[in-house]
């Protein structure tokens, strides 16, 4: 700001002072231009492995052990070609039959959770009866509990079931999350409460309350939390890998892309892996692009997983 | 502060409560609008609470009954025989393989701690802090690509990982030096720092010494270079989401202190270190205790992408405990290991409590 208050009168010192802005310009852009190239290697750094593996999905077997580097297809060794997605769909490796089963269990899980913890949130949040506490206190104890220390007696429980290697197997344990039921009563405490007594008054019983009034008013913050669960389920690994181990058929997208190493033998269908890879991505990818916003907003409502 | 005063808003609150009669109407023993809220209450909990018991309550016990047993892991569990403390003991008290493997893994997951979650924390610190920038231009794109890793699945970006470390892969062509065999090293990060020294054997000082088994020279080995791969591997998917927690903190930052501190002369340097991140240290805490908790439980990228090896070099009491339970026959043991790793945990998310009802407090 002093540069500019200099006066005309005495010429030197303008030019001095326009020599300075000029300079304060050039080291401004210096800056800038060094500022965005590292912002712009770090981006690559996040976009590049995603670049890479949609490529070389597309190799052959011969390119992608030659050039597993090159963003170009070898064409004297035969790519781009199909045959690594190909392999998606072969005796031992089901992807159609898995993209199908992730559907089926990510559906399930999100839409049951839902209706579990809303019923649960609501009842936490604006009924008071005896045992409530209780609940709520056993809740919070149980929730810092690792997956891994439940896995093993999840196990069994599912083994004592019979249900082991069904459906039921990677849906039932999925679907009581106590974080899901403390962010649901969370919602409906912010709900006013004049709305309920109206609809009292009008003579609707709880249920109905529930369901014509709260859920609807909590609709936002359920799409949010829809979402963010779709992804988390979607991606579960452990849960699904003890819950189907003996029956491959019945496996979701991520475990059976990770069972994808031991089914080639020795050499490693690296085509293959990657363009499952991808094809586990690309639904949340989609998810993701439609619903970024709510992405933001669950993240910093603090509705992440713990 | 007096009590009385510490009281008042809590006092609002239930005035506010009792304000709307039908909601407590019960609790005060008035007659309801509906007269069953105990029923009511309890029916709309029921799947929930039902659902906790047999999936999450049961099986809690069932574990820690399992750690004092034999149980295989195939056989019925209920004809497993009852061995008192002797899986503890195995552990943590008697000499051998089982609790050298232990102690390895606790070290394994120790150093995978202490270079992971600091290295997270502050990239993702420093990705939202630059993309909270108003001046940046295309900062939506570099959230985007920033955060994209965060939804994509472990196992996924496991292989792709896997596949760029390969020794003639993408990260060797960055790493200047002789091409390394990531996934195929089991020696520590420090033993190779030290062996540039030209410290490559054990000083008798620390190889005569053990704890739980293991040496010192060897618990002083630093994370495997097998190790450091699958950390990379982790800190790039996780800095996204971590980034995203601190850019809701920024953006609670009202504008007018930055320019407030313009205004006093402070450059952009010391304005993000004495105004911003100060008023960001509820996230930091909370980034950090997340990262604590989730770092302890690593498991997804350690089986897709090194399944424990080489040399044991990558196992952590996660894996250990699904290694021993469902591939080795010892569900017993493992049970075991996974009541010990409840503890540790359990520490974590105690702290983490007093982080979270601390800054509730401030706020």
């Amino acid at each position: 700001m002093t540069d500019l208050q200099i006066g005309p009168a005495r010429g030197r010192r303008v030019l001095d002072a326009e020599g300075l802005l000029a300079r304060r310009a050039r080291q401004r852009l210096a800056l800038k231009i060094v500022g965005y190239s590292i912002l712009l290697a770090a981006a690559m750094v996040y976009v590049l492995p995603f670049l890479l593996s949609l490529i070389s999905a597309f190799k052959t077997d011969p390119d992608i052990s030659k050039n597993p580097v090159s963003l170009a297809f070898d064409r004297a060794l035969g790519s781009p070609s199909l045959d690594g997605v190909k392999a998606l769909d072969s005796d031992a490796v089901n992807f159609p039959r898995w993209t199908l089963n992730s559907i089926i269990v990510t559906v399930t899980v999100v839409f049951g959770r839902l209706v579990i913890a809303s019923l649960g949130g609501y009842a936490l949040a604006r009924m008071r009866f005896r045992g409530r506490q209780l609940v709520f206190s056993l809740m919070l104890l149980v929730m810092g509990i690792p997956h891994i220390v439940l896995a093993v007696p999840q196990f069994i429980v599912l083994k004592q079931m019979n249900i082991l290697n069904t459906y039921w197997a990677m849906i039932l344990p999925m679907l009581f999350d106590c974080a899901d039921l403390l962010i649901m009563k969370q919602f409906m405490e912010q709900i006013p409460p004049e709305m309920e007594e109206a609809a009292a008054l009008d003579g609707a019983t709880r249920f109905q309350t529930f369901r014509q009034v709260v859920l609807p008013m909590a609709a936002p913050g359920l799409l949010t939390l829809i979402i963010l669960r779709s992804v988390g389920v979607w991606n579960e690994f452990l849960k699904v890998l003890i819950a189907v181990p003996a029956a491959p058929q019945l496996r979701t997208l991520p475990v059976g892309l990770a069972s994808l190493q031991g089914e080639f033998g020795q050499s490693t269908p690296w085509a293959t892996m990657l363009a499952g890879a991808l094809l586990t991505t690309i639904p949340m990818a989609i998810l993701f692009f439609l619903f970024q916003k709510h992405f933001k907003q669950g993240l910093a409502s603090g509705a992440v997983k713990g | 502060m007096t009590v009385s005063s510490s009281l008042t808003p809590r006092g609002a609150i239930q005035k506010q409560r009792r304000v709307s009669n039908w909601l407590a109407a019960d609790k005060r023993g008035g007659k309801s609008l509906f007269e069953h809220d105990v029923r009511t209450g309890w029916l709309f909990l029921a799947p929930f609470v039902l659902g906790m018991m047999v999936f999450i309550i049961l099986p809690i016990f069932t574990a820690l009954w399992v750690s004092f047993t034999d149980w295989s892991g195939i056989t019925p569990p209920l004809q497993a025989k009852g061995v008192g403390l002797d899986n503890y003991r195995t552990l943590l008290v008697d000499d051998g393989l089982r609790r050298t493997d232990f102690a390895r893994s606790i070290k394994n997951n120790f150093y995978y701690v202490i270079f992971v979650v600091p290295i997270q924390t502050t990239l993702a610190f420093v990705l939202a802090f630059v993309v909270h920038q108003k001046l940046l231009k295309g900062r939506d794109y570099f959230r985007l690509a920033f955060f994209f890793p965060s939804i994509t699945s472990s196992i996924a970006v496991s292989l792709i990982f896997k596949f760029m470390f390969q020794t003639n892969g993408l990260v060797n062509k960055f790493v200047p030096g002789p091409d390394i065999n990531w996934f195929g090293n089991s020696n520590g990060a420090i033993h190779n720092l030290l062996g540039v020294f030209g410290v490559n054997k054990s000083p008798r000082a620390l190889s005569s010494q053990s704890l739980f088994g293991l040496s010192l020279w060897d618990w002083l080995s630093g994370p495997s270079v097998a190790m450091c791969a699958i950390m990379g591997c982790v800190i790039w998917t996780t800095s996204g989401t971590l980034m995203l927690l601190f850019l809701g903190g920024l953006q609670n930052i009202p504008e007018s202190l930055d320019e407030a501190a313009i205004l006093d002369g402070a450059s952009a340097w010391k304005r993000m270190w004495l105004v911003t991140f100060p008023l960001l240290r509820p996230q930091v805490f909370l980034v950090l205790v997340l990262g604590l908790i989730g770092t302890w439980q690593v498991f997804d990228q350690i089986y897709a992408m090194s399944f424990g090896g080489p040399d044991k070099s990558t196992i952590t009491p996660a894996f250990w405990i699904y290694y021993q339970s469902f591939r080795n026959g010892q569900a017993g043991l493992g049970a075991a290991l996974a009541v010990v790793l409840c503890v540790i945990i359990t520490f974590f998310t105690f702290v983490q409590r007093r982080i979270i009802s601390d800054r509730s407090v401030e706020s």
